[in-house]
């Protein structure tokens, strides 16, 4: 936590330990760009939350209580639900929401708490891949599933 | 390191008349950047009386044991907002609570996330840089009135609960995305803000607005309440960052 922030020249002192990372990662007086990019991001995981509540909730009880639970999921009981394009879009919605809402979840988690720019951006590189290969895999399969396979 | 002060128990200080004094423990964040270059702590046993409160303690610390001890205050009646510590872990006005209240020992801290210059005196000035920054200040676009500027009781009301910030930074550093991410504006700056901003004199509310939307604006405000909890003057901080939210989202004053 601790960063040193250089001592002013007229006191005596050495570097003074503050527990707080100034990044400046806006430059002062640099022209600011006007976005509202943090402002729709929070917007996105209200609704996306409270859309998933519903998608995950009811996808945990179809697999998980309803007859036969857990026990009756196989190739033939995910190719059958497939047929029906309904719940396709109900895995692709879920897939999409659940990827973008942790992935941004996690993109706050890392601001706060990654202190140093390069830490800062190689976590947030490696968290946009894996997002990236999840939503690409994942709505490769729900398009391209093949019952007959 | 502990100081005991072994004078007699009727040494000059706040428990200087009546029965037996009792004494708390008090263990204060010490550190003096002429001397180390770590912070340590350091007990005193200090004498009170029930109607103590915390300040008269520490001044009888400075007083008595060690004239070194730097910290600020300056009323010590809960108005100037100069005395802002971390008390046994939460941020709060020395001068606005008891001894008696705090337990048997009392960890005093300098507040959280700004740079310390010596015990519990940080510096203020990135504090006060967000403040500047969301503009606290009247901005007219009409004409000056030849009187004052009128407003009805209900428009007032609007905005009563965030005048009266002290200026403590109490909240900006109870914070903790101001901990981590010292761009943050911080929840004092918002308060300022909306102070503003929900003033029917003002025509500034836009350009406030948009300071706030960026980056390291009311968006990063998690909500914890720390921030409620902290202030002394009993203002809803986190109230007041969200309605700064629902503002920007639907631009409906």
């Amino acid at each position: 936590m601790a960063t040193t922030a250089a001592a002013p020249a007229d006191r005596g002192a050495p570097e003074l330990v503050a527990p707080r990372s100034p990044q400046q990662r806006t430059k002062p007086g640099a022209a600011k760009v006007r976005s509202n990019f943090e402002l729709y991001a929070w917007v996105f995981m209200r609704i996306s939350g409270l859309l998933l509540f519903f998608l995950v909730l009811g996808h945990l009880f179809i697999m998980n209580i309803l007859d036969g639970g857990v026990q009756r999921v196989n190739f033939g009981f995910v190719a059958g639900r497939w047929a029906s394009p309904f719940w396709r879009m109900w895995d692709l919605v879920m897939l999409l929401l659940a990827e973008l809402h942790g992935t941004n979840g996690l993109r706050t988690v890392i601001n706060d708490y990654a202190e140093r720019a390069q830490t800062r951006f190689w976590l947030k590189m490696l968290l946009y891949t894996s997002a990236f290969l999840v939503v690409t895999l994942g709505t490769l399969v729900i398009f391209t599933f093949d019952p007959d396979l | 390191m502990t100081v005991v002060d072994s004078r007699p128990a009727a040494a000059p200080g706040p428990a200087a008349t009546g029965p037996a004094p009792v004494t708390v423990t008090l263990k204060i964040r010490r550190f003096d950047p002429e001397f180390t270059d770590e912070a340590h702590w350091e007990s005193y046993q200090v004498p009170f009386d029930p109607s103590d409160r915390l300040l008269d303690a520490i001044i009888w610390v400075k007083w008595n044991v060690d004239g070194s001890l730097a910290l600020r205050r300056s009323c010590a009646h809960g108005v100037c907002g100069s005395d802002a510590m971390r008390v046994n872990g939460v941020n709060r006005l020395a001068c606005k609570v008891l001894v008696k209240d705090l337990g048997s020992e009392i960890t005093i801290e300098p507040i959280k996330g700004l740079p310390v210059e010596k015990d519990l005196i940080v510096d203020m000035e990135p504090f006060f840089d967000a403040f500047r920054a969301v503009k606290p200040y009247l901005i007219t676009d009409d004409h000056e009135p030849t009187r004052e500027r009128l407003q009805s009781a209900e428009d007032r009301a609007r905005f009563d609960d965030t005048t009266k910030c002290i200026m403590c930074a109490a909240c900006t550093t109870s914070c903790p995305v101001f901990w981590n991410d010292g761009d943050y504006f911080g929840p004092q700056a918002i308060v300022a803000a909306h102070r503003f901003i929900f003033d029917s004199r003002d025509a500034g509310a836009d350009e406030r607005l948009e300071i706030l939307n960026e980056r390291e604006g009311v968006w990063r405000c998690r909500t914890t309440f720390n921030c409620t909890n902290a202030c002394p003057r009993g203002i809803q901080v986190t109230k007041a960052i969200q309605e700064v939210k629902r503002a920007l989202l639907f631009r409906r004053l």
